[in-house]
């Protein structure tokens, strides 16, 4: 059969039922685009393990995170075999305005915190400004774009670990080098931490939380981890030392059930949507018997039968996801904002797309099929029976 | 008498209702002559839809020879069942059985594309087809459009476009008033002077059977009498 012919009756029996086929497409665009965002929020879940990076150790306190380290551990680490740089961050966990605005604050020293992420991409001016200021502060674009700050701005932090109002400047605003980049971070002196620590909680000074440590060779992570961690054996806070990557891992494993859960409805919301559709083949076909069976009783085969009905079901599949897919985009931007800076960065990927689409295919293929072989197997005389 | 077109021996044909066979048409013998037109009358349930089925080649009986044009069609795989019907048999149905999605002059093209022909050609035939109908000018119009007399004769049309030797109607114009019956009934006879059509149509109204050269009687499965009508 001609094609123009074959796409001409498809389009036209597709808007026969217009009421139905329009409710299909709504709830077509709906589920496609629910798993895309659901998808999205599972990644940026784990964002921060993708970001992290292989070539860099974390050293913690071997009982708990919560648990601190003693300030003179770095020398030691840094004289380890394999040890290219080392340096330190301290949780700060303060609340900016309401406890709603989450991102993670850390007090670091910033000349070796900053070389060891290179990823983090500050003007040098700003970088200038910020290592003279010392109650100065470098925010991450995402927290900049998301409270709507800028440099020179004063930020105030309510401190919940370490009492007290904070009042930062801000001095610099970091990019990330890829999309993917964690940028909904704040980053300040840990020497404007330590000092005040000292005159008001002194036995909490000279304490960090973790120690960032980066590698001469990547490869060399597990053997490195290993003869640090052999190093403290014995002593009065052990550590335990793992990739950037596992130990991101092991903060996202903490929710994992979560995850989970939206992993489930993420794809109990394709499975619905794949009921309706069927239904909608279903009942089409069912109408269209006598239509089927002329077709056939003039000659075309079970084949062209077949091909009718599954045409019309990738029509409204394919049409219902990519209009799915378009309106993911505005979706998990609006989402993304609403959400402020809990998550690192909040994108639609292309792996989610290409899911979308799949899922979009299956669900033509899937809903066809049934009311397809019926069709195709029905005898001509009886589905003649069926007019009038 | 002319060469047979239909030849029919011994045919059997029952149908499966709750576990039980029921028996259609028993042992029936019939033949008919190419370029004739012959009425299949009989009452409700006798059988005549199912003989004409079987002629036709949309269903298959359970025993006996089924010879159309030579062809024992009766022996024939799906597959080339279908194909035998595309180039031998057109339709023609109490309700038309038009796809409503199509224009008129797309109806009557359908058949078509299971030929080689180009998209020039086709049009062509459609157009002369259309005209023999008086359609002509209806052509853009979908079936929802027209009356049933004029959908009827877009069938016709459609039945005739790839020139079968044979043309099967079951009750042609058990949907249609009198006169609109009447344009139906004399077309057929047209397909069948002019065009040498040999026609077998299914019909309870005795005057539309009186437009036919044979009458034959259908009763529980068997022919009772044939009846010449001129
Ligand atoms: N597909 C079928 N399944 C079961 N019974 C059928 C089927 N087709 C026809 N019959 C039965 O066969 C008999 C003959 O039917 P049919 O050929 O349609 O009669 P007619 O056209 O003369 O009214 C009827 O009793 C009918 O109920
Ligand atoms: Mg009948």
């Amino acid at each position: 059969m001609g094609s123009r012919y074959f796409l001409k009756l498809i389009f036209r029996n597709a808007l026969r039922q217009r009421l139905r086929a329009a409710l299909t497409l709504v709830g077509l665009v709906i589920a496609v685009m629910a798993f895309g965002l659901l998808q999205t929020i599972v990644q940026a879940w784990y964002a921060g393990a993708d970001g992290a990076s292989v070539n860099r150790l974390v050293t913690r306190n071997a009982i708990s995170l919560v648990f601190p380290l003693p300030l003179n551990y770095r020398d030691k680490i840094r004289q380890t075999e394999g040890v290219s740089a080392v340096s330190y961050a301290s949780w700060f966990g303060g609340v900016y305005i309401t406890e709603k605005n989450f991102f993670p604050q850390f007090a670091v020293e910033p000349i070796s915190y900053f070389s060891l992420y290179p990823e983090y991409r500050i003007e040098e001016s700003q970088m200038r400004e910020f290592l003279h200021d010392r109650h100065g502060a470098v925010i991450g674009r995402r927290v900049a774009d998301v409270y709507g700050l800028k440099v020179g701005d004063v930020m105030p932090l309510r401190g919940t670990i370490y009492p007290g109002t904070w009042n930062f400047v801000i001095r610099a605003i970091y990019d990330g080098a890829q999309p993917s980049t964690d940028t909904s971070q704040f980053f300040f002196h840990w020497e404007y931490l330590n000092e005040t620590v000292k005159k008001t909680i002194p036995r909490r000074a000279n304490q960090i939380g973790v120690y960032v440590i980066g590698l001469r060779d990547a490869s060399s992570g597990a053997v490195v981890a290993q003869r640090i961690d052999r190093g403290f054996e014995n002593s009065l806070a052990e550590t335990l030392t793992e990739t950037e990557k596992a130990f991101q891992l092991g903060f996202v494993s903490m929710t994992e059930a979560i995850v989970v859960a939206i992993r489930i409805v993420s794809f109990l919301v394709i499975f619905i949507i794949l009921a309706v559709m069927a239904n909608t083949m279903a009942m089409t076909a069912r109408e269209r018997v006598a239509e089927y069976a002329t077709f056939k009783a003039l000659g075309f085969g079970p084949r062209f039968v077949m091909s009718l009905i599954a045409g019309e079901s990738l029509l409204l599949s394919l049409l219902g996801g990519a209009i799915g897919i378009a309106l993911t985009y505005p979706l998990a931007r609006e989402f993304g904002l609403a959400m402020g800076t809990l998550f690192k960065s909040f994108t639609v990927s292309s792996e989610t797309i290409g899911l979308q689409a799949g899922i979009s295919l299956l669900l033509g293929v899937v809903a066809a099929i049934v009311p397809a072989i019926r069709a195709a197997q029905g005898s001509i005389v009886d589905g003649l029976r069926h007019m009038g | 008498m002319k060469s047979p077109a239909i030849e029919i021996r011994q045919l059997v044909k029952s149908y499966q209702r709750g576990g039980e066979s029921v028996p259609v048409l028993r042992h029936l013998d019939l033949d008919i002559a190419a370029g004739d037109f012959v009425a299949l009358m009989g009452p409700s349930g006798s059988g005549k839809s199912t003989l004409l089925n079987l002629i036709a080649g949309i269903d298959k009986p359970d025993s006996g020879k089924l010879l159309v044009s030579g062809v024992d069609i009766a022996q024939l795989s799906e597959h080339a069942l279908a194909h035998w019907r595309a180039q031998n048999v057109g339709f023609i149905f109490q309700f038309y059985n038009l796809m409503p999605v199509l224009t008129a002059f797309e109806n009557v093209e359908l058949p078509l594309l299971l030929t080689p022909l180009s998209a020039s050609e086709r049009r062509e035939h459609v157009l002369t087809a259309l005209q023999m109908v008086g359609l002509q000018d209806r052509m853009r119009h979908y079936p929802g459009e027209l009356s049933g007399g004029q959908q009827q004769r877009v069938a016709i049309a459609r039945a005739i476009i790839t020139d079968p030797r044979i043309v099967v109607a079951d009750e042609p114009t058990g949907d249609l008033d009198r006169s609109a019956a009447d344009d139906i009934l004399h077309l057929l006879t047209r397909l069948n002077k002019e065009l040498g059509k040999t026609i077998v149509m299914v019909t309870h109204d005795p005057h539309a059977a009186s437009f036919a050269s044979h009458i034959q009687q259908l009763e529980k499965g068997l022919l009772v009498h044939a009846i010449p009508t001129h």
